[in-house]
C-alpha cells in the first residue's frame, strides 16, 4: 500500500469517481469510465408510481452502492466497509483511518454539504466523497464532481453522514484494505458488460431496463391529456435533470459508458467494442436531442399534442437503438 | 458529442455558476476525453424551473402563515426542501403529529423542548421559529 500524498481527480459521477480515486491511490491504474463499466453502472428505470418530490422517479444508472461494490469485487480488491450508530463513533473511526495514512470514502447527503452551491443542494442521501486528511480541525475533502479539493467542518460532515430519509447513510464509510499483486481487467470487463446487457434486456417488468424507455415514451405521449401544463412541464423537467444534471457525464451516462467501451476495446484489442462505443456515442447524441426538445417544450409551456407526440417518438428511437445495440453486445464471443 | 460542441451555458442562479462539471466527449480522432462544462441550456431550464416551483410554493405557504392558516413549521419545512415524511424522521414524530403541528392553534401550545427540536432541524433559533410571519 502506498503512502503517497492523495491526488484528486475530477470525475463526472460521484460513485465511479470515488471508486477510481480510491483505487488509484492504492496503486491500481483505473479511469472513471473503467470503474463505471466494470461496475455495470448503466441502467434505465422509470417508476410512474414512485413520486420523488411530486414527480415520477426516473433513473439512468444502477442503484447506489452497486458500482463501487461490483468494481472492487471484480478486481479482487479487499475493502473495509462500516456503518455507525453515532456521529461521534463515525468521526473517531474516520480519524483512525486517516491516522493510518489512508483516504476514506463515505456516503453523504448533498443537502448538508456547505461547499456545494445552493442550486445543487437537495435531500439526496447517496452522494459519495473522499476524506483524505485533517488539518486545523477541518476535514480535507476530495469530492469527485469538483474541480479541486475542499474542506468541511467535522460537525457539518457528521450532519451529512447521518442525514435521515431514504436511504439513510448511517455514516457509511469504506477504504481499501488490500490490493492484489496482479489485477485481471479482462475478466472484470467481461463480467461488467455481460451484467449491463442482462440488466438492460432481461427484466420482465415494464419499469426496469430497456423496456422502461418505451414505458416513459408512452407516458409522455399522454402528458397533455392527463396533466396540467405546469405538471407536464415539471415531469419533463425531472427527466432532463436526471439525464443531464451534474453526475452523468452527459446523455444519462451514455457517453461515460461509451468511453468505457472504447477504453476496454483498446485494452483487450477488440474492434467490436470500439464500434459499439461509436454507436453508443451516436445514441447519446439522440438522448441529448431529446432533452433539447423537451426543454424547449417546457419553456413554451404549450401543451399542443403534436410536440409531445414528437418527443415520445424521439425517445422511442433511443430505446429501439439501445435494444438493438445491447442485443448484439450480449452475443459477443469472448 | 464532439469535444468542441460541449456546451458552456452559464447556470446563473443560486450560485450554480460556481461548479464546472466534467463531461465526456470525443475529439477529432473519435477518442474520448473529459471536458469541463459550465452547464447546458436544456439542463439549466429544467433545474431553474424546479427551483422556481419550490420558490412559488414557498411564497404561497408564507402567505398562509401570515394569514394564520398554517404554522411556521410548514413554512420552514418547505424552505428546507423537506416533505412531511422526512421532517417526521428528523424530529422523531409520526407524520400525523407533524401535520397537526401545522395548525397554528396546536403550534402555539407546543412545548419548549419540541420547539427547540424543530428549530435545530431547521438550523434557526426558537425565536425565529416562533415569531415567523408576525
Amino acid at each position: 500500500m502506498s503512502t503517497l500524498p492523495y491526488k484528486h481527480y475530477q470525475h463526472a459521477h460521484c460513485e465511479s469517481g470515488v471508486t477510481a480515486n480510491l483505487l488509484r491511490h492504492a496503486g491500481i491504474n483505473i479511469s472513471e469510465p473503467m470503474a463505471f463499466g466494470i461496475g455495470a453502472g448503466l441502467f434505465f428505470a422509470h417508476l410512474p408510481f414512485v413520486k420523488v418530490s411530486g414527480t415520477p422517479g426516473t433513473t439512468f444508472r444502477t442503484w447506489p452502492g452497486a458500482i463501487f461494490k461490483r468494481t472492487t469485487q471484480r478486481l479482487g480488491v479487499d475493502m473495509h466497509t462500516q456503518r455507525f450508530r453515532t456521529p461521534e463513533r463515525a468521526n473517531q473511526a474516520l480519524d483512525e483511518v486517516l491516522a493510518s495514512g489512508k483516504p476514506a470514502g463515505m456516503l453523504s447527503s448533498v443537502y448538508y454539504l456547505p461547499y456545494l452551491p445552493e442550486a445543487f443542494r437537495f435531500h439526496f442521501n447517496a452522494h459519495n466523497l473522499v476524506v483524505y486528511g485533517k488539518e486545523n480541525n477541518q476535514y480535507l475533502v476530495s469530492d469527485p464532481i469538483l474541480e479541486d479539493v475542499t474542506t468541511i467542518l467535522p460537525e457539518d460532515l457528521a450532519k451529512a453522514r447521518f442525514a435521515k430519509g431514504t436511504p439513510e447513510p448511517k455514516g457509511f464509510m469504506y477504504y481499501v484494505k488490500n490490493v492484489p499483486q496482479q489485477v485481471d481487467f479482462t475478466k472484470a470487463i467481461q463480467a461488467g458488460i455481460k451484467q449491463t446487457c442482462f440488466f438492460m434486456l432481461s427484466p420482465p417488468l415494464p419499469w426496469f431496463g430497456n423496456k422502461a424507455i418505451f414505458l416513459l415514451a408512452k407516458q409522455i405521449k399522454k402528458y397533455p391529456q392527463k396533466l396540467t401544463p405546469r405538471k407536464a412541464s415539471l415531469y419533463l423537467g425531472n427527466v432532463i435533470r436526471m439525464q443531464e444534471e451534474i453526475g452523468t457525464g452527459g446523455a444519462g451516462f451514455r457517453f461515460l459508458y461509451a468511453a468505457f467501451l472504447q477504453e476496454a476495446g483498446a485494452m483487450l484489442r477488440r474492434d467490436d467494442l470500439q464500434s459499439f462505443s461509436a454507436e453508443l456515442t451516436k445514441i447519446g447524441d439522440d438522448w441529448r436531442n431529446f432533452a433539447y426538445h423537451a426543454a424547449r417544450l417546457m419553456k413554451d409551456r404549450k401543451s399542443d399534442l403534436v410536440s409531445y407526440d414528437e418527443l415520445s417518438d424521439l425517445l422511442r428511437v433511443c430505446g429501439e437503438k439501445e435494444r438493438d445495440l445491447f442485443g448484439r453486445m450480449q452475443k459477443i464471443k469472448w | 458529442m464532439k469535444a468542441n460542441e460541449v456546451p458552456q451555458d452559464k447556470r446563473d442562479f443560486k450560485e450554480g455558476d460556481k461548479i464546472h462539471k466534467l463531461m465526456y466527449a470525443v475529439d477529432n480522432d473519435g477518442k474520448y476525453t473529459g471536458i469541463t462544462s459550465a452547464g447546458w441550456e436544456a439542463e439549466n431550464i429544467a433545474t431553474k424551473q424546479a427551483w422556481d416551483a419550490v420558490d412559488e410554493e414557498l411564497a404561497e405557504t408564507e402567505e398562509k402563515v401570515k394569514r394564520g392558516e398554517l404554522s411556521p413549521i410548514a413554512y420552514y419545512m418547505q424552505k428546507n426542501l423537506m416533505e412531511v415524511s422526512l421532517l417526521a424522521k428528523y424530529v422523531g414524530k409520526w407524520q400525523w403529529q407533524v401535520k397537526r403541528h401545522f395548525k397554528p392553534s396546536v403550534f402555539s401550545n407546543l412545548s419548549p423542548a419540541m420547539l427547540a427540536k424543530y428549530a435545530a432541524v431547521f438550523n434557526i433559533s426558537v425565536d425565529e421559529l416562533k415569531n415567523f410571519g408576525k
